[in-house]
């Protein structure tokens, strides 16, 4: 287990309070300035050294996605945008860092504003976490009082402005592109890529997005060194990560662990087990619902890092581990898992915005039992049809669980779903059906 | 993106009142000179607050107005965004998040307690008019699974008997008190800690 001295994120559980002086008990904000004035190069060499990679899903080195911004400010003033839209379910990380330890967050938008050479920092907070955005809030009236952030903040030389936009419900805009068309005040519809937001992304001038947790760790890691971090976890899996742990297991909880922690290890020691006990695991989600799931045998013996989850078949993500055990329809889950992706398609690519309804409706009936043999491979096709069709990666995350679905547990859909196909016998089962047609018992009139 | 319905009755004139004009104020700032459009999903939360909870479409065309925007544009984000209502949701809007996560734990109990308590139906106001209920997608609080959001709070760690408790009191006008009712601390697995110890006894 992680030594709690080399725990980045002391406050987890809030037993130590989230106002300015707690924090700085915790070492928050205590050399800001020294930091900042060893350069713009240090800060992302160290970041590039400590082998940072980003914490929202796709594991993109950090230190390489600051140096991707222009050295000089040119016409274009530069935005620095801090994706706080945590909406991946089994993900439940970023609401804990924002709640009980925001000052870690603004010290790293400092930091890392600095070294991208933005004056303005937006943290898109999704709608929901109205509470969490008043304790943000509160945190950053009291940096600007202490002239922590503001004008020249910190005693940096440098001006940043911190603000929170509030989204509204759509997981979408937890995409970077579409996170910026949101703050722009358009619907939350991802951009084409190229060109890159590090060049042309907020108003059209380059900006740098990253996730919550990824920035609260960086003043830590600045503070304690780039080797430091980079002696945790595996190599090129460098650090600590905020593991959330939640379904059918005893204790579901947030824990901070090494990067590379055995999954058995995370699920038996810290989430109590599972519920039934370990022989009662039927799969298990490993990284936000966008991950496709680990079996059993798999689950027993993997780390989770984003290298070994690759090889897998599968991914880190979000870190958001589902665990499922066998007194659960496994296939009803991921009904229930499509059915989200057709609710947050965004509409813009046809693949994705009728191919993810297409799978609902299969899951739907192949959970009751009324699927034909044939559409078994029917899905499959239909996720590989989504798969790299799109514009943005909504597409692989809608498909992938669906593929890891059919991939572990064929043989359980085809145990159920015994039709022959539906031309040959004529039976009244709704084919393709709108969808709209099927929500309708539930919805108004 | 998601099903909305907008309210066939809808008030003839919308406008903000003072308090509501002041938050307006206030958010403009925040955004470049010639961005104001930044601004409408702030100002659409604005309007919903002021006018109970919805957004009638007066309420859009005045945004509209009032950020020198196209009235289809306020109306696109009003209509993408889930958490607009555009139609009246009572008081008190129960949200059940039933996403995999929560479902597995019984989110679908707490459904069936809000149809049976509050109407039959998703989006549909209770008898007393000051409560409706409706499914979510994940809000996420995954590791407090069940949960429930009504208005800006979340109610965690929840079970059946508990959430006929915390409707029955939302019907009758008054606000439970938000959190896990579990009584457990935040995110920390209950009785099992294992990590920041000294913190904890400190």
């Amino acid at each position: 287990m992680l030594k709690d001295e080399d725990r980045i994120f002391k406050n987890l559980y809030n037993d130590l309070g989230a106002d300015l002086n707690s924090s700085k008990k915790r070492g928050d904000w205590t050399n800001t300035k020294d930091l900042c004035e060893k350069g713009r190069d240090w800060i992302i060499d160290e970041i590039k050294k400590s082998e940072l990679r980003g914490r929202g899903g796709a594991g993109f080195p950090t230190g390489l996605k600051w140096s991707f911004a222009p050295k000089e400010v040119g016409s274009r003033p530069h935005y620095l945008v801090i994706n706080a839209d945590e909406s991946e379910p089994g993900t439940c990380k970023d609401r804990d860092i924002l709640r009980f330890e925001p000052h870690k967050l603004l010290e790293g938008c400092l930091i890392a504003a600095y070294a991208v050479n933005s004056h303005k920092c937006y943290i898109y907070l999704r709608g929901e976490y109205y509470n969490e955005g008043i304790e943000l809030q509160k945190a950053i009236d009291e940096a600007y009082k202490n002239n922590l952030i503001g004008k020249n903040a910190s005693g940096t030389g440098w001006d940043l402005d911190i603000y929170i936009h509030y989204g509204a419900g759509a997981y979408i805009c937890g995409e970077e592109t579409a996170l910026l068309e949101s703050i722009e005040g358009n619907k939350g519809q991802p951009r084409l890529k190229p060109p890159f937001p590090a060049l042309v992304g907020l108003y059209g001038c380059p900006t740098i997005v990253n996730n919550v947790e990824t920035v609260s760790v960086v003043p830590t890691i600045l503070r304690k060194g780039s080797k430091w971090f980079a002696s945790l976890g595996k190599p090129k899996n460098t650090g600590t990560k905020i593991f959330c742990i939640s379904g059918n297991v005893n204790k579901p909880c947030n824990v901070e662990e090494e990067m590379g922690v055995p999954l058995k290890d995370l699920i038996e020691t810290h989430a109590g087990g599972v519920v039934g006990g370990w022989e009662n695991l039927q799969a298990v989600i490993p990284g936000g619902s966008s991950m496709p799931l680990l079996n059993k045998e798999i689950s027993e013996k993997i780390t989770m890092d984003f290298d070994s989850l690759v090889e897998n078949k599968s991914g880190l993500g979000t870190a958001g581990i589902v665990v499922i055990n066998k007194d659960q329809d496994i296939i009803k889950c991921f009904a229930r898992i499509a059915r989200f992706y057709k609710h947050e398609s965004c509409g813009q690519c046809t693949p994705c915005r009728e191919g993810s309804g297409w799978m609902w409706r299969i899951l739907e009936r192949m959970a009751k039992g009324e699927a034909s043999r044939e559409e078994v491979e029917m899905l499959f096709d239909v996720t590989k049809q989504i798969e790299g069709h799109t514009i943005c990666a909504f597409g692989e995350g809608s498909a992938w669980p669906v593929q890891g679905l059919l991939r572990n547990f064929k043989k359980e859909i085809i145990k159920r779903n015994n039709f022959d196909p539906l031309i040959k016998s004529n039976k009244d089962i709704p084919y393709l059906v709108d969808q709209h047609l099927l929500e309708k018992d539930n919805a108004q009139n | 993106m998601s099903l909305k319905k907008i309210s066939k009755d809808q008030p003839e004139k919308f406008e903000f009142d003072q308090q509501s004009l002041e938050a307006a104020k206030k958010i403009l700032p925040n955004y470049p000179k010639g961005k104001e459009k930044s601004a409408v999903m702030a100002l659409l939360y604005i309007a919903q607050r002021q006018n109970n909870n919805w957004i009638p479409l007066s309420a859009i065309k005045y945004i509209a107005k009032f950020l020198n925007m196209p009235y289809i544009k306020v109306y696109e984000v009003a209509t993408f965004y889930s958490m607009y209502n555009l139609s009246p949701v009572g008081n008190f809007h129960v949200q059940i998040c039933t996403t995999t996560p929560c479902m597995i734990r019984g989110a679908y109990k707490i459904v069936d307690v809000c149809k049976k308590k509050i109407s039959e139906k998703e989006n549909v106001l209770s008898e007393n008019g000051n409560c409706s209920w409706t499914e979510v997608e994940c809000l996420g609080a995954c590791i407090n699974a069940p949960m429930m959001q009504i208005n800006n709070d979340y109610y965690e760690d929840l079970d059946i008997r508990q959430s006929e408790k915390i409707i029955d009191e939302v019907l009758l006008g008054k606000k439970p008190k938000p959190g896990s009712y579990r009584g457990r601390i935040n995110s920390e697995p209950e009785n099992n800690r294992k990590t920041l110890l000294d913190l904890k006894n400190a």
